[in-house]
């Protein structure tokens, strides 16, 4: 009799069938030993306990009316940020961003540039910012943990397969905790677009819950990539499954697939977090990213928080802006605000 | 790996300290100038016969936000009644009648280009005077506006398809009466179509809202309308009952109160004239279990606290289905926390004034009445300017189908909420009001959209929207709501005689 046998008798049927089902194929993983074995699957029920209690009764959800979307988020542009109150609004955003790089090309000295951008957005002017994370290639992680080292700055890592998730989850989880290891307090994970549009939801959620587990400590933002889901209903439901599977932030996109963020998506994001919130008592953090390249859309993004969720979000630690080029604009806005004319383009570095 | 710290620190919470302004919460100000309507103290003039001429009396118009005058207009007696209609029935006897369509049709479309061209300026006027926010003046009353005289230009030159088989021809001289509560906008609804089917107008606007419409009259005159087809007359409710009356009359257009339009009723019973009578509402606003909630509730917001409920469309009314009821009453009022009430020329205003200190005692009248009758009350936490006419966004709930506050039309921000357990229950208690204006249908299901709209006795019914306009849809209302429409063929249909047969059909 095989220790597989043996196994499978002392559990539960149920349990054993999610353990399977959880695995993605019928075969343990390698690293599957016996002597830990019991260990981990004390560990290993105790998460799936929880877990399984909290996947979302997704039948629940109220449906969301696309046309009843857009003239809110219309109603929303019209606000009007004058003066001090435009002032703030722009310092607030410039410690909101995860200041980010994903390109093939990216070096550890692009990193480095970036990171000292995030730290000093306005070099000599200590009232500006910093950025509340850089966010890079899980193989950049440790340059950028030694560039931010002793900072606020977190370093943020995109893992599991960015940006399309189409590799083994064990890869995935491996490549998660590589990045943790490395520095990473913060890991980006994408959902497997496939599975959801599939309808496997159950899936989804067994695969961020393992995501979050393989994280330890870093916090973990989940990236529904909308503009693959196409549906606001869909946009909704990935919501709840990424927030009851213990997102601690959910982000509309990784940026290589348009549309990345819009207002109209985030909006549906916020009331999801609003209601999630409200059921459970747990805030969640959002985080728009991709599209955002100028200053009065990143004000647009604020007000809706602001009139979503109420102003407990209104700080790096629950929002964030995804965006490689927003900085710069910022920067100049406040420039423009504090002065009165805007600076050439050239009083700003270019990283 | 790296023996520095990971960087794990708290940001820093300077940027969201309280002092930061905007996480604080409110805008700072930022609103309109008036200064660009050059406002003078002359006092306003008629406009009769294509001349500028003096009333009866002069009054005063007020700023409701304020409480301040803004400036004095003439209030038109008898003899400029008769002067008007005359001067109308000269226009459509001569130059008028002899123009060709195609040129009516140019004099419109050069009207609508004029309208936006300075729709800044109407905006303002049209929020200063009445109270209304900058907002909705600015997207909603002045563009509408425009695009109802752009669509009846259209129709000018081609009206024997708006009425196949038959020869329309115009009725004559049409008294057009209008309301406080959209001024320019239903000046718009009303001219349009009159002038678009040949008929020559006296209108009026009403007291407390006359300069947009006198603006207007301006408008014409530089479009190039022959004098006399279109003639203004300021004034108040005697102004109006004696153009209605007048003899010379051969159509009336009215949108006001429901008592008002009952007595005009009577004052033409008998007579030849064709009138049309756009009254009072009390629209039932129907949620469903299975409607988008959170866009419903913008719909509510949208339904009730638009132009602070002085919509005679107004969703009013609010039946939802007991499931989801405690949700709905939480998300609007966390939504109505975050409305803007103020200075109605503020772009961030979401709320402005309460028209008139007449109307204001009407709100809070029948506020009163409501918590004498046990309904309860809850009201936004806004603070309300100390000096002008003013009204918190307000809720009832536990209200059932005797109060006043659900029978009543209110005409303000005040919203009387109801619950119910079938579509069967929300359809009867929604019919049972002596109005049937307009109403509002909630779910995600497409059958019963059109099971439930189907029976609700209303002449404008919204699925899963409301308060949307279009100049080509027929807007009016079932028994004490009125009588008519406006908007669409029927509204064109309104200022024509059909009863001659086109030739070829004969």
């Amino acid at each position: 009799m095989s220790w597989l046998t043996l196994f499978s008798i002392a559990l539960p049927y149920d349990r054993w069938k999610r353990l399977r089902s959880l695995q993605g194929a019928a075969r343990l993983p390698s690293d599957f030993h016996l002597i830990p074995l019991q260990i981990r699957w004390i560990e290993f029920s105790a998460v799936m306990n929880q877990a399984s209690s909290r996947f979302p009764d997704l039948s629940a959800l109220p449906p969301v009316d696309a046309i009843g979307i857009d003239e809110r988020v219309r109603r929303a542009q019209t606000r009007s940020l004058k003066g001090k109150v435009k002032l703030d609004a722009l310092h607030l955003a410039v410690t909101m961003l995860d200041v980010t790089t994903l390109e093939g090309a990216d070096t550890p000295g692009k990193v480095r540039r970036l990171c000292a951008k995030a730290l000093h957005p306005m070099p000599g002017d200590l009232s500006i910012g910093p950025a509340a994370a850089v966010c890079v290639y899980p193989r950049l992680v440790k340059t950028a943990a030694e560039a931010v080292a002793d900072s606020t700055v977190r370093v943020a890592s995109v893992a599991t397969g960015f940006p399309s998730g189409q590799t083994a989850l064990k890869d995935r989880l491996s490549e998660t905790r590589q990045a943790v290891r490395d520095g990473a307090t913060e890991i980006d994970m994408v959902i497997s677009r496939g599975l959801f549009l599939a309808g496997r939801h159950r899936a989804v959620f067994d695969e961020i819950v393992r995501t979050k587990e393989a994280c330890g400590d870093a916090h973990i933002k989940v990236i529904l990539e909308t503009g693959e889901l196409q549906t606001l209903d869909n946009v909704r439901k990935a919501s709840e499954i990424a927030m009851a599977a213990g997102a601690d932030f959910i982000k509309t996109s990784t940026g290589k697939v348009q549309p990345a963020a819009t207002l109209n998506v985030t909006l549906v994001m916020l009331e999801a977090i609003r209601d999630f919130h409200e059921r459970t008592g747990r805030m969640v953090g959002m985080k728009p990213a991709g599209g955002i390249s100028n200053a009065k859309l990143a004000l647009q993004y604020l007000v809706l928080v602001r009139e979503t969720l109420g102003p407990a979000w209104l700080n790096p630690e629950w929002f964030r802006f995804g965006a490689s080029s927003l900085t710069n604009d910022l920067l100049m806005q406040i420039s423009k605000q504090r002065e009165g004319r805007y600076p050439s383009i050239d009083y700003f570095s270019q990283d | 790996m790296t023996t520095k710290r990971k960087s794990t620190k708290p940001h820093r919470r300077t940027a969201n300290a309280p002092e930061n302004s905007f996480v604080a919460g409110g805008f700072a100000p930022a609103p309109e100038d008036a200064s660009i309507l050059r406002l003078d103290t002359k006092p306003r003039r008629l406009l009769i016969g294509g001349k500028w001429v003096a009333g009866a009396s002069t009054r005063e118009t007020i700023n409701p936000a304020t409480g301040e005058p803004i400036a004095t207009f003439a209030i038109a007696g008898p003899k400029q009644v008769d002067a008007a209609v005359a001067a109308a029935r000269r226009a459509y006897e001569g130059e008028w009648s002899a123009l060709p369509a195609a040129e009516r049709g140019k004099l419109l479309f050069r009207l609508a280009r004029l309208l936006q061209e300075r729709s800044r300026e109407f905006a303002v006027l049209e929020s200063l005077d009445g109270g209304k926010p900058i907002r909705e003046s600015r997207d909603i009353d002045i563009p509408l506006a425009a695009a109802h005289i752009f669509h009846h230009a259209g129709w000018a030159d081609k009206l024997d398809y708006a009425a196949p088989g038959r020869r329309p021809r115009p009725l004559g001289v049409a008294a057009q009466i209008i309301p406080w509560n959209f001024p320019l906008l239903m000046a718009a609804w009303k001219l349009a179509p009159a002038l678009a089917t040949g008929n020559t107008v006296v209108l009026k606007p009403a007291e407390t809202t006359p300069l947009t419409a006198l603006l207007l009259g301006q408008l014409i005159e530089e479009a190039g309308f022959p004098p006399g087809v279109v003639n203004i007359l300021t004034g108040a409710g005697q102004t109006g009952a004696t153009l209605a009356a007048h003899p010379g009359v051969d159509k009336i257009a009215f949108t006001g109160s429901t008592a008002v339009g009952k007595a005009i009723q009577r004052a033409l019973a008998g007579s030849q004239k064709r009138y049309t009578l756009e009254l009072g509402g009390k629209a039932a606003h129907i949620l469903f279990e299975d409607c988008a909630i959170d866009q419903a509730v913008e719909g509510i917001i949208n339904g009730i606290f638009f132009n602070q409920g002085h919509v005679c469309c107004a969703g009013s009314r609010l039946f939802v289905q007991e499931g989801i009821a405690d949700t709905v009453i939480r998300k609007l009022k966390r939504r109505i926390e975050t409305l803007v009430v103020g200075d109605p020329l503020d772009k961030n205003t979401d709320i402005g004034a309460i028209n008139s200190p007449e109307q204001l005692e009407r709100i809070q009248e029948l506020v009163a009445a409501g918590k004498a009758e046990g309904a309860e009350c809850w009201q936004g936490p806004q603070t309300l300017p100390r000096r002008g006419c003013w009204f918190a966004p307000t809720l009832f709930t536990g209200c059932s189908q005797s109060h006043r506050i659900v029978r009543e039309e209110i005409f303000g921000p005040v919203l009387a909420i109801q619950t119910f357990r079938t579509p069967a229950e929300a359809i009867e208690k929604a019919n049972n009001t002596p109005f049937g204006l307009s109403g509002g249908v909630w779910t995600d299901k497409g059958a019963k959209i059109f099971k439930v709209t189907g029976a609700l006795r209303a002449g404008v019914i919204w699925a899963n929207t409301f308060n949307k306009f279009d100049p080509s849809s027929p807007f009016g209302g079932y028994k004490e709501s009125g009588i008519g429409r406006e908007g669409g063929l029927h509204g064109l249909h309104a200022y024509l005689d059909l009863h001659h047969q086109s030739p070829t059909m004969s």
